[in-house]
């Protein structure tokens, strides 16, 4: 038995230096040395402050702003999840339509995409579907007082279709055209801060 | 569905299994100590670590001192380990101020990373020391993969051999499979999702004043490193409590992509490693077929499942096509389903979506891919070792029906190999329906459960099933940080992992002391389409009749509950 504890410790020594330490720092150092941007989490800044990870969503309650999927821990990020509840659960039923109703209340449109009324798996999906960003256009062109066409084309340069025509799915980056719908018009209230 | 959502699965299906051909012949040069391009920079790695460890690695051993190694090298890891998450408010790279873990919750989670079943019953962001992920976790990712690996090479080296006692050196397999084979694939993949969005930081978190005015912490990480070889390695232990479905995790499709593949691409490489050290190509390449095909036909009934009707969504009158909840806008269906499908069939774990969510029959098929005991490919060596299992059951039914001896890559099956392969085999069902009964009458287990009915069944299956199989994932509704719940999934992952790969050492023993036999015109060809029928055959059979009971009570009952609920909508 002894015979096998040195070979055993030594090289859970050796490997956790080699695999623990000298591993990570090494891909740290060379991922921060060539594409620091990525390496920091993507993170947008305007006027020289953080507002936000382009890949991460954000809560938006504003009728100004495009609004994203539901959140089972709204939006907050230091934790991450989502609602677990299985197909048939009563809780996720009700749920889902008080949200179809809401949904239906807000936008005054008859048709609900799915994922408006789900609640993602993170928690902190950054994206909606084209049709649910289409069906916010509405709404959000009325509280900026802006033409609809114009919302909806600051939305259609926004769709991101599908990597080499098949991986993944059309998509819109909530946060991303809620700041270029800011940069085209103004916000009728002042609620950015 | 639609066509891009099968092409997208036929390539995340096809790529890995392309890939693995010409990667896992290079295993087996490593293996097999030959020549590499990669000895210029390992070999001088390689001696150091021998003249440290002092052992010689040309020296061959028993399958009693191979195993011996193996687990003296696993327990000082469990230990090591446990150390570490018990100490981490002591120790260094600790930017949050976390304290220690609980003594459960750190049995657990060192069980669970040397066992490469990757089960968390913490979120990591709130949790872990950059120190603990690191050289706690990380570390355990890649040497519980290795140990895989190292059980492939002893038991294909036991095909080949010639009424020989020796199986390789534990030692020599263990650095070699690290140094030449993980490291560096790991570093290339790193370096991809890196690049393609997830964090690779050491700083703690980011603060962001969110367009409307709140406050937003976003956790940060040195994740693609980790990222990297929990695919990798087949681990599937997140860095973020949500996994691969976390946006800095899985931040594009071509990240997610990249992932998917990674978590295949060295199980099906360790088939053709395999076959390779073993003389018996053209037969492994039949049971990685007999493999592909199966998780094809899960991933394919994944994405049907995914795309019928919900009834939440049906109720409220909303758009249907797609069962989004628990899914993430930039994966949608397809990518959704066949990385659960791989996930479960590859002991991986990791989830880029919420299976507790997956309409009913979905979550049945991910707990069957974990109760065929991880076989499709399953995770590196440790899934064509009982994928052997089955190979060697299915040639003794084959061998009753015909009245043939049954004979396996030129070696005679004899009654004590049927014996252990069985035993390897029968560890799941007790593991999981033993515990799984007791869990489903003891208040203190009932408490955890997130959802009534048949799904809290489920729930409880999955559980057992995803330890006993050292998967790791879950139906994530069940609060499973308790001392109930930590204790007897730890013992569940142990029973699911030393047993079995006791099991495989003792028959590659037996087998290497037996002669080589040539191939005969007598012996049942095992190479051929008739085969993988067999096989697949033998898997179902085997799966089914140990399962179905228990599947029928949870998700099967569930299926026909759903369709009635949808009936009176």
């Amino acid at each position: 038995m002894l015979a096998l504890l040195r070979p055993a410790l030594v090289s859970l020594g050796l490997f956790t230096l080699l695999l623990g330490l000298a591993y990570p720092l090494a891909i740290t150092g060379v991922a921060q040395a060539a594409f620091p941007q990525q390496a920091d989490g993507s993170l947008i800044l305007r006027d020289g402050r953080v507002i936000g990870s382009a890949l991460v969503g954000q809560a938006f309650t504003s009728p100004a702003y495009l609004q994203g999927r539901p959140s089972a821990v709204n939006y907050d990020a230091t934790g991450s999840g989502a609602s677990n509840l299985g197909p048939l659960n009563a809780d996720l039923i009700a749920e889902t339509l008080d949200r179809a109703t809401a949904w239906r209340a807000e936008t005054g449109s008859a048709e609900v995409p799915g994922d408006a009324v789900t609640a993602s798996a993170s928690g902190l999906d950054p994206h909606i579907s084209p049709a649910n960003a289409m069906a916010q256009a509405e709404r959000v062109a009325a509280a900026r007082g802006a033409d609809i066409s114009q919302v909806r084309a600051v939305i259609a340069a926004h769709v991101e279709g599908r990597t080499f025509g098949i991986l993944g799915q059309p998509r819109v980056n909530v946060l991303q055209t809620n700041l270029a719908l800011d940069d085209a018009f103004a916000p009728e209230q002042p609620d950015r801060p | 569905m639609n066509w891009q959502g099968w092409a997208e699965i036929a390539l995340t299906l096809g790529l890995p299994f392309l890939l693995g051909w010409p990667i896992g012949i290079f295993i087996s040069r490593v293996w097999n100590r030959e020549r590499t391009w990669l000895d210029p920079v390992m070999a001088p790695v390689e001696r150091g670590f021998y003249a440290a460890l002092g052992v010689r690695p040309d020296q061959s051993q028993t399958w009693t001192g191979y195993a011996a190694a193996l687990l003296a090298f696993n327990a000082a890891g469990f230990v090591l380990l446990y150390g570490i998450l018990r100490l981490q408010g002591f120790l260094p790279l600790n930017p949050q101020g976390f304290g220690a873990l609980s003594e459960p919750l750190a049995f657990n989670t060192a069980v669970s990373f040397v066992t490469n079943t990757n089960w968390q019953a913490y979120s990591g962001e709130t949790t872990l020391t950059h120190l603990s992920q690191m050289a706690g976790l990380t570390v355990q990712n890649f040497l519980s993969a290795a140990t895989g690996a190292t059980v492939a090479a002893a038991l294909a080296r036991a095909f080949a051999a010639d009424r020989q006692t020796g199986l390789g050196n534990f030692w020599a397999d263990l650095v070699r499979t690290t140094l030449w084979v993980l490291l560096p694939i790991s570093i290339v993949v790193a370096l991809l999702l890196a690049v393609l969005g997830v964090p690779q930081t050491l700083s703690a978190s980011a603060s962001a004043a969110t367009v409307e005015g709140g406050e937003q912490t976003i956790p940060m990480f040195a994740a693609a490193s980790q990222l990297a070889i929990k695919q990798l390695g087949i681990n599937g232990g997140g860095v973020f409590g949500v996994n691969s479905a976390h946006p800095l995790e899985g931040p594009t499709p071509l990240a997610n992509f990249i992932a998917a593949v990674s978590i295949n691409v060295l199980g099906w490489a360790a088939f053709f490693a395999f076959g390779r050290t073993a003389l018996a190509g053209r037969n492994l390449r039949a049971i990685a077929i007999a493999a592909l095909v199966l998780l094809s036909a899960g991933a394919a009934t994944l994405y049907w499942t995914e795309t019928q009707a919900p009834p939440a969504l049906v109720a409220a009158g909303a758009e249907a096509a797609v069962n989004m909840e628990g899914k993430e806008v930039r994966f949608g269906a397809p990518a959704s389903a066949v990385w659960a499908a791989m996930t479960t069939g590859a002991s991986n774990g990791s989830v880029n979506s919420m299976h507790a969510s997956y309409m009913p029959l979905g979550g049945g098929v991910q707990m069957f891919f974990m109760q065929l005991g991880e076989i499709l490919p399953g995770g590196i060596g440790t899934g064509v070792g009982f994928m052997l299992m089955m190979a060697l059951l299915a040639v003794f039914v084959a061998g009753l029906m015909v009245g043939r001896t049954p004979e396996y890559l030129g070696k005679k099956i004899e009654a004590r190999e049927v014996q252990y392969a069985m035993l390897a085999v029968l560890v799941l069902p007790l593991t999981i329906l033993g515990f799984s009964a007791a869990a489903a009458v003891l208040p203190v287990a009932l408490e955890s459960l997130a959802n009534p009915g048949p799904h809290g069944l489920s729930e409880i299956l999955y559980a057992y099933t995803s330890a006993s199989a050292n998967n790791g994932s879950a139906f994530a509704g069940l609060a499973a940080d308790t001392p109930w719940w930590n204790t007897t999934l730890g013992l569940a992952m142990l029973m699911g992992r030393f047993p079995g790969i006791v099991v495989m050492l003792a028959i590659a023993g037996a087998l290497a002391a037996k002669p080589k036999l040539a191939p005969s015109a007598g012996a049942l060809p095992t190479d051929n389409g008739l085969f993988i029928g067999l096989l697949i055959g033998v898997i179902l059979i085997l799966g089914g009749l140990q399962f179905f009971p228990a599947l029928a009570l949870g998700p099967i009952v569930e299926h026909f509950q759903a369709l009635d609920a949808l009936a009176g909508l």
